[in-house]
């Protein structure tokens, strides 16, 4: 027994409350369901995640189609009158179940089926409520981006670093490792500094959340894969991004701290420094492509690899690097992470946060990166569409199996989110391996290198496009596009060449010191 | 050089503020007197033959059967004009600087040598000495409210510092010395 | 606030008393900032604290405050004999310990007039210089992470655990040796230990390379630490700043060559000095003597004089004894003594001086880093507080030794 009286108390046990541990069984059951599957099949298992979930998003638009074809076409072809909407009687409310059942047996639909079928299908006819369908899947595609990015961050980190990065939660290779730690997030103390403006700092996260959130609203993911299809999409994601910053900064005045006020400056800054070149960099494939609709720009890109609008001049070339640039300093990516610089000021803007918030603000980041990517790659990299030309498809014939393989091929979103994680690569890539700049460099990089250089890109691309008009041009601008394009091709293989060395001498890469002779070892 | 010749440069030099002069044994010095040190300091620095320009350590003593307080000023000389050759030679020397235990003071050499500021800081902090015209004396190894100078030979221990128990129960049955 | 309180803050705080006194002279253009950098800060490298007086990023000064760690080790000293003293020299720069005890070692031999066999010797060169490049390792990826590449700092902390693997084979501990006392070394080596690090030197060589291509030759690294803090030959000698940091400003000074111990007139070795842009294995451009990137870089090239030595140390390993006879009960003479040997950070002087027992009477250490680090308000003044993490960590302290 001490003589001497801890001077502090211990802090008493933390209660969870109802749904805390609802959430937690919930979490539990899930773990323990998931990890014998995942960690004996973990191929298998992702393959089977990727073809379910496509299989369900096909399978409500194919729902989608049937209800707009079988029901509502019908119904207008024989004339049958929508009823007007009146909140007194909700028997009324669009065509009704009792309208729907024979227009289903008429087409083709047996009784039995179609009367239990004509309750499910009538809320359909409502736009709101397949909004309302397709936002959640769109949330859900948000949660697993940021989730999967992190963990995925984490293990490309680790191999950078000759090691392997989280391996145990969840059996293989760590998979659930981002699922844990949001888990361990949301159950964390909420800590509010005293000094702290308390409604700033609260709403900052969100601040940068939603707009992150909204990004993904007019993103294209294929082929009439997009959730509203903008005219301006282009503007209102640049947009978003632009007010992703404002929580930064509102977050780190709110914090009442020094090292957290800099990195909101710093933000500021920054921001004002490369939203300019970024913008301006984005404007030479609109130019290129005349219209700022992110649909009619990918479907542009269709032609396959040579046609995607990065190889179209030797000015949208440089525009794709120097946007590359901008974008990681958007989204404060290393060599650009001034705002939470760790090694000057501790962590930046987000110094004061932790646990739920803190979590928030890194959901925000990492989907921003995802968007970013997502812009580079329709603006630039064609989209949606694969690098082979889409008249490929048309010689494959009408069968289930090329209709399948034409959907993953060129129809379906998995280029798009193919080429948008290959930049979040990208920008890990450089995270791991630069040394972070200076704010001084940072503004120099942004104000005076940057911004003439994309100046000068978009007076170039307006006069390279003035020039197509001529038809002696157009061919030389064809002979060049090929260039670019082989050039693109080399680096690309080359990354896939050196990506494939270092995987094959993964274990010679370490060095041959035999440690096991030594003791400890 | 060796120290013979140091000492003699400094006694035909300076005369009587060189009290006495060690030469054999590991450690040879001169001791000087507390109130002509500086100038002495800034003729071992600058004389063109002695070019004492590195001040490697302070080490404060306590002398205390003596009554006394001592400084050990280790010099040692750096050419500089050799460019970028190898420097392979050097000649090393002390000084020693005795002052009253009663009232220790010494006059500050940081002037002459800007790296014995934080070391007479250090001699300030442990050893209790004064050191006249020191451009910012104040304790540095030990907190500023602390009481004593733990390093002279009669200093008590004390048991708590602020609340925080300041020596453990062991040592409070089995004092070791 | 009323004025006997105002007067109780200032006198505790004495550098809040510096502020007020510019407010007072009205030198005040903007309003400025005084943020506290550390004692908990990632990239002051401990327990360092700076107080900063910042205009928005600018710095105007930088005051450092030490003493986090102060353990009154000198005291320690004083009441230990010099064999049992060893263990707590380990915890003054607790990332080179073997030099540490290296110096204690042979200043406590010098007073006492004890020889240490040739074995010893060379054993003792060997460890020392594993243990130098063991720092130089940790200092090399703790800039790049001061930087903000992080990857480097595992790299080298891989390569890092080598020799202490070779470090626990031969001693059985990990970061605090104990391993070279008073009159030798505590134990042979073991067998097959030589072998072991022969094959670590030949792997080790071409990593110096790799930290080359991925940090010292980057042109973001360059740009953040060429020309920034620059300290000139004379105030290096004028503030005592020794090894890396002297050497970085051109001067080519080692205890080594300059008063060697323990044998190190035996092996032929070079000592690297910063250059000016444009030189042989230099950058073409942004760098200048003196500055962080040459600090940073004398350490890398130090690293290849290490290897080298060391392998000429296995060669001639000499047979015979480790130790002296008798280490323990030591009778220290009524003498003095102060020697100093070249640490990884700098010259790290003893001071012991006996009374006839076995018991020093008084034992000081001048460790480098603090005679390193006392350069930093003269250094961080106008520069940004990005700078601040490169000068701090281009000096390299190790707050165990300042602190003491």
């Amino acid at each position: 027994m001490s003589q001497f009286s801890v001077p502090w108390k211990p802090r008493s046990e933390v209660r969870y409350g109802f749904l805390s541990r609802v959430i937690i069984a919930i979490a539990a059951a899930i773990y323990a369901i998931f990890k014998p599957v995942v960690s004996r099949f973990p191929g298998l298992v992702a393959w089977a995640v990727l073809i379910l979930s496509c299989l369900l998003v096909w399978a409500h638009a194919v729902i989608f189609d049937y209800v707009d074809e079988t029901i509502l076409r019908a119904a207008a072809d024989q004339d049958i009158t929508r009823p007007v909407i009146q909140f007194g009687s909700p028997s009324t409310w669009g065509y009704a179940p009792s309208t729907i059942e024979p227009l289903l047996a008429g087409a083709g639909m047996g009784s039995g089926f179609a009367s239990l079928c004509k309750y499910a299908l009538w809320p359909l006819q409502f736009i709101i409520v397949r909004d309302l369908i397709i936002l959640a899947a769109l949330f859900a595609l948000f949660g697993l981006v940021p989730a999967y990015a992190i963990w995925w961050e984490r293990k490309v980190a680790g191999r950078i670093q000759s090691r392997t990065g989280p391996m145990r939660v969840g059996g293989w290779h760590g998979w659930a490792q981002s699922l844990a730690d949001g888990l361990k997030l949301v159950l964390k103390e909420d800590l509010v500094p005293d000094e702290a403006d308390k409604p700033l700092f609260r709403v900052a996260p969100y601040l940068a959340l939603i707009p992150a959130a909204l990004a993904f609203v007019a993103l294209p993911f294929g082929v009439g894969w997009v959730f509203r299809e903008l005219d301006v999409a282009l503007v209102f994601i640049l947009a978003m991004l632009g007010i992703e910053v404002v929580g930064v900064i509102v977050g780190g005045w709110a914090s009442n701290n020094k090292w957290s006020v800099y990195g909101a400056m710093r933000e500021a800054c920054q921001m004002v420094a490369y939203e300019i070149p970024m913008g301006m960099a984005l404007l030479v494939p609109i130019v290129c492509a005349g219209t700022l609709s992110l649909r009619e720009i990918g479907e542009m890109q269709s032609g396959g690899w040579f046609s995607w609008l990065a190889f179209s001049n030797p000015f949208a070339f440089i525009a794709f690097v120097s946007y590359v640039i901008a974008s990681l300093a958007s989204v404060k990516r290393a060599p650009f992470d001034l705002p939470e610089s760790e090694s000057e000021l501790v962590a930046g803007f987000h110094t004061e946060y932790s646990g739920y918030r803190w979590g928030i603000f890194f959901l925000a980041e990492y989907a921003a990166m995802f968007v970013v990517g997502a812009l580079a790659s329709v603006l630039f990299l064609g989209g949606w569409n694969s690098p082979l030309p889409s008249s490929w498809a048309a010689s494959w014939g009408d069968g289930w199996i090329a209709r399948i393989a034409e959907g993953i091929l060129f129809g379906g979103p998995l280029w798009f989110i193919a080429k948008a994680f290959g930049f979040v690569y990208l920008q890990m890539w450089l995270r791991w391996t630069l040394p972070r700049i200076r704010i001084d460099q940072v503004l120099y990089a942004c104000v005076q290198v940057l911004l003439p250089l994309t100046m000068l890109l978009l007076i170039g691309t307006a006069l390279w496009v003035w020039a197509l008009e001529s038809s002696g041009f157009a061919v030389f601008s064809s002979i060049v596009s090929v260039i670019l394009g082989l050039i693109g091709l080399v680096f690309a293989f080359g990354f896939l060449g050196i990506a494939g060395y270092g995987f094959y001498n993964q274990r010679r890469l370490v060095g041959r010191l035999n440690t096991d002779l030594l003791s400890g070892s | 050089m060796v120290p013979e010749e140091i000492c003699l440069i400094l006694e035909k030099q300076f005369g009587d503020a060189v009290q006495s002069t060690k030469v054999e044994g590991g450690h040879p010095h001169a001791v000087v007197a507390a109130d002509r040190w500086p100038e002495v300091a800034l003729f071992l620095r600058d004389d063109p033959r002695l070019r004492f320009n590195l001040l490697n350590c302070i080490s404060s003593l306590d002398l205390l059967a003596d009554n006394k307080l001592a400084c050990v000023y280790d010099l040692s000389s750096l050419p500089l004009d050799r460019g970028t050759a190898l420097i392979i030679e050097t000649h090393l020397f002390a000084v020693r600087v005795v002052t009253d235990r009663d009232e220790p003071t010494i006059p500050s050499v940081a002037r002459v040598w800007p790296t014995a500021e934080w070391h007479e800081r250090e001699a300030y902090d442990l050893m209790g000495i004064r050191f006249e015209n020191h451009p910012d004396l104040r304790r540095i190894l030990c907190p500023d409210d602390w009481v004593g100078h733990p390093l002279r030979k009669d200093y008590e221990f004390p048991l708590e510092y602020h609340g925080i128990p300041a020596t453990t129960e062991y040592e409070l049955t089995n004092p070791r010395h | 606030m009323n004025k006997a309180m105002g007067e109780t803050i200032l006198e505790s705080q004495p550098d809040l008393l510096i502020d007020i006194d510019r407010r007072e002279q009205g030198d005040l253009d903007t309003e400025e900032m005084l943020v506290n950098m550390g004692p908990q800060h990632p990239s002051t490298h401990g327990v360092l604290r700076i107080v900063l007086r910042t205009d928005g990023e600018m710095i105007q000064e930088a005051i450092p405050h030490i003493g986090y760690l102060h353990r009154c080790a000198e005291k320690i000293g004083e009441n230990l004999q010099p064999y049992q003293f060893i263990p707590y020299t380990d915890r003054m720069d607790y990332l080179a310990g073997m030099n540490n005890n290296q110096a204690y070692a042979v200043a406590v031999e010098k007073l006492a007039g004890m020889e240490v066999p040739p074995r010893g010797q060379a054993i003792r060169v060997i460890m020392a210089e594993l243990n130098r490049i063991a720092s130089h390792l940790v200092s090399l990826g703790c800039y790049g992470m001061d930087m903000g590449a992080f990857t480097p700092f595992l790299y080298c902390f891989r390569e890092r655990e080598m020799i202490l693997d070779l470090f626990e084979a031969a001693c059985g501990a990990r970061l605090t040796y104990s391993y070279l006392t008073i009159g030798g070394v505590f134990q042979d080596l073991p067998e097959g230990w030589v072998e072991q690090c022969r094959e670590f030197l030949d792997y080790f060589e071409p990593k110096i390379d790799d930290y080359n291509n991925l940090l010292s030759f980057n042109h973001i690294f360059i740009k953040r630490t060429g020309r920034i803090g620059t300290i000139s030959p004379e105030d290096v000698v004028r503030w005592g700043l020794t090894g890396p940091l002297i050497r970085a400003s051109g001067i080519r000074w080692d205890l080594r060559k300059v008063t060697p111990y323990d044998g190190y007139e035996q092996y032929d070795f070079e000592i690297p000095i910063g250059e000016p842009a444009g030189s042989d294995g230099f950058p073409a451009a942004g760098i200048e003597v003196g500055d962080s990137w040459n600090r940073y870089f004398v350490r890398v090239l130090e690293m290849e004089q290490s290897v080298r030595i060391i392998r000429q140390a296995l060669d001639r390993l000499p047979e015979g004894d480790f130790r002296a006879k008798k280490v323990t009960n030591v009778k220290l003479p009524d003498d003095e003594v102060y020697v100093e040997i070249e640490n990884p950070r700098g010259q790290l002087g003893f001071y012991v001086r006996g009374d006839g027992s076995a018991i020093p009477y008084r034992v000081k250490s001048r460790g480098p880093s603090f005679c390193n680090l006392s350069i930093t308000t003269h250094v961080c003044r106008n520069c940004l507080l990005a700078d601040i993490p490169a000068i701090i960590g281009s000096i390299d302290v190790v707050m165990g030794e300042v602190d003491r």
